[in-house]
């Protein structure tokens, strides 16, 4: 997986904004095809973006174009606001942003566990609110700014403080729902700097630890709502 | 992990409850609005259920917020659990319902999961969900109720083929607010009592509440009625977090002179819909919130309760939740 399977902003036109508006599908349609079709022959100049999108979406049918359960929906293409930078990605209408995030943008710090809510290791900041990427549709947060782990280092290579003290207080042990439990930390601390144990083991409780190290990360989390 | 992906589905994101309206009724049983999707995105990553035409609610704004109305609020059905939860007026005069939307599921799912996705989510039966040919799902067979068959979570009343119980921890809470529906379709607004607006196996067994294809829960007005009465809301459950409750009670119930005057009392998770208390709401109205009283509430409450073979453990504890809710409001 590489770079090239985002699309350079500079090097594109401007592609419609993709939403659905009362001026009906059929204005959609026309629009859609033609960008859909110029990006296509982009990815077919780029033979390592077409083998990994088919390692990605391979082996699932229907999801072309041409085989579209009914024309007018969203426009593929779409700007996505991830770390302070936007980007342009083709999202398909059933993509979650767990899957954007990490095969099309290339940002795996982001982790998948269940696929289905029920552990927190997707966890994402959208506009600064903890959310399940796995269960969030991409095109749900076109205009919406996501932070993900890889969004927390400051441009001078410091880490955030709860990365630090996460270091500091020894907090992951396998590391897997690390960056779920750090995004779900740093959304606690910038709504309530200075939270008890309490509030802060309620705030993530929403990201399971398979290795059992709660009291690991709340020792952090209270490292670091001291250090900030 | 998963690799894979939900089958195909188009995507429309209308901004306004007309262009949703519409396009619902155009898709006819091909449509299927989401909200905060973690209901509906289940069904289709497990190749469940399936919808080729998916409408995005999110961006109406017009269904989204609290509003002060006629003595009461008005609550928009895709305000957020999470905004319930937080919010001013919801926490000094219905507190009832600011806990019952905090003891939903997980705060990521809170934070995304909306009132009308909440209210209106579907059956959590996992032989169900596992998209078995059951009665429900338009088969002949309920998987749950054999003698095998894994029911510990299922109903205690109400069983007619199916024995799937109502999920939510904020319809009892509605139920007990005297809650008001206020239903949307392409051809006119009305108007539906909580209690009558979830609807069990022996009325339609496809369906968990009175919405029609093409219609929406748009808002929930509460009435001043209740507002600043005694609440109590009690979820029992296997995990703290992201578990549906096994059995949970909302109360809302006003004392004057030492005697509770009037109460409103409604449990989940017994029966296909929240299930309201009027036995209760009958023996303790004239009676002090006492011990005395707590415990005729408490055996009131569970008479008729029909067991399966695993879920025997249900009648104590919702007649302990009773007690609690009389006693301890």
């Amino acid at each position: 997986m590489t770079e090239n399977t985002t699309i350079d902003t500079a090097a594109e036109t401007e592609y419609p904004q993709p939403r659905y508006d009362s001026a009906g599908p059929v204005a959609a349609i026309g629009n859609s095809k033609a960008s859909r079709r110029s990006f296509i022959k982009g990815v077919i100049a780029s033979g390592a973006v077409a083998s990994s999108a088919s390692y990605v979406f391979g082996g699932l049918s229907g999801c072309t174009p041409e085989q579209a359960a009914t024309p007018g929906g969203v426009e593929r293409l779409m700007s996505l606001n991830v770390n302070g930078e936007v980007r342009r990605v083709d999202v398909l209408p059933n993509e979650t942003l767990a899957m954007t995030l990490r095969y099309k943008l290339n940002l795996t710090g982001t982790k998948l566990g269940c696929d289905r809510g029920e552990c927190g290791a997707c966890t994402v900041l959208v506009d600064g609110v903890p959310n399940y990427s796995c269960s969030t549709l991409t095109h749900t947060v076109r205009d919406k700014a996501v932070r993900t782990i890889e969004g927390l280092e400051s441009p001078n290579g410091d880490l955030h403080p709860v990365q630090q003290a996460m270091i500091d207080e020894l907090g992951p042990q396998c590391g897997f729902c690390t960056p779920g439990q750090i995004m779900s930390a740093v959304a606690l601390l910038e709504a309530n700097p200075s939270p008890t144990r309490d509030e802060a083991r309620r705030w993530l409780s929403g990201n399971l630890c398979r290795c059992g190290a709660y009291d690991h990360y709340l020792n952090a989390v209270m490292r670091a709502a001291q250090s900030a | 992990m998963s690799k894979d992906m939900m089958p195909h589905f188009e995507l429309f994101q209308p901004d306004s409850e007309e262009t949703a309206l519409d396009l619902l009724s155009r898709f006819g049983d091909e449509g299927w609005p989401v909200a905060g999707g973690h209901d509906s995105l289940s069904w289709f990553k497990d190749r469940a259920k399936y919808a080729a035409n998916v409408v995005d609610l999110t961006g109406i704004a017009s269904m989204r917020g609290i509003r002060e109305v006629d003595g009461g609020i008005e609550i928009g059905a895709l305000t957020t659990l999470t905004e319930i939860e937080n919010n001013d007026i919801v926490q000094s005069r219905y507190g009832l319902l600011a806990q019952a939307a905090g003891h939903v599921a997980s705060p990521q799912i809170r934070n995304v999961g909306t009132l009308g996705g909440n209210l209106n989510q579907d059956a959590r039966c996992w032989y169900y969900r596992y998209g078995v040919d059951c009665y429900r799902a338009g088969g002949n067979t309920c998987y749950a109720d054999t003698p095998e068959g894994q029911n510990r979570e299922h109903c205690l009343w109400g069983a007619d083929r199916c024995v799937a119980v109502s999920p939510s921890d904020v319809a009892p809470a509605m139920v007990a607010l005297d809650a008001t529906m206020i239903v949307r379709s392409a051809s006119g607004t009305r108007e539906v009592a909580a209690e009558d607006y979830f609807i069990g196996p022996d009325i339609d067994i496809e369906r968990m509440t009175v919405l029609e294809p093409g219609e929406l829960l748009t808002a929930v007005r509460i009435p001043g009625d209740w507002a600043n009465a005694q609440f109590y809301f009690e979820k029992v459950a296997d995990r703290n977090t992201w578990d549906f409750p096994l059995v949970n009670i909302a109360s809302a119930m006003v004392v004057e002179n030492g005697t509770i005057s009037r109460i409103r009392i409604a449990a989940g998770a017994v029966q296909c819909t929240p299930r309201r208390l009027t036995v209760v709401e009958e023996v303790v109205t004239g009676s002090a919130p006492d011990e005395e009283t707590a415990a005729l509430a408490g055996q009131a409450a569970v008479r008729g309760a029909t067991p399966l073979n695993f879920n025997h453990f249900k009648i104590p504890l919702l007649e302990n939740l009773v007690k609690r809710a009389i006693r301890d409001a």
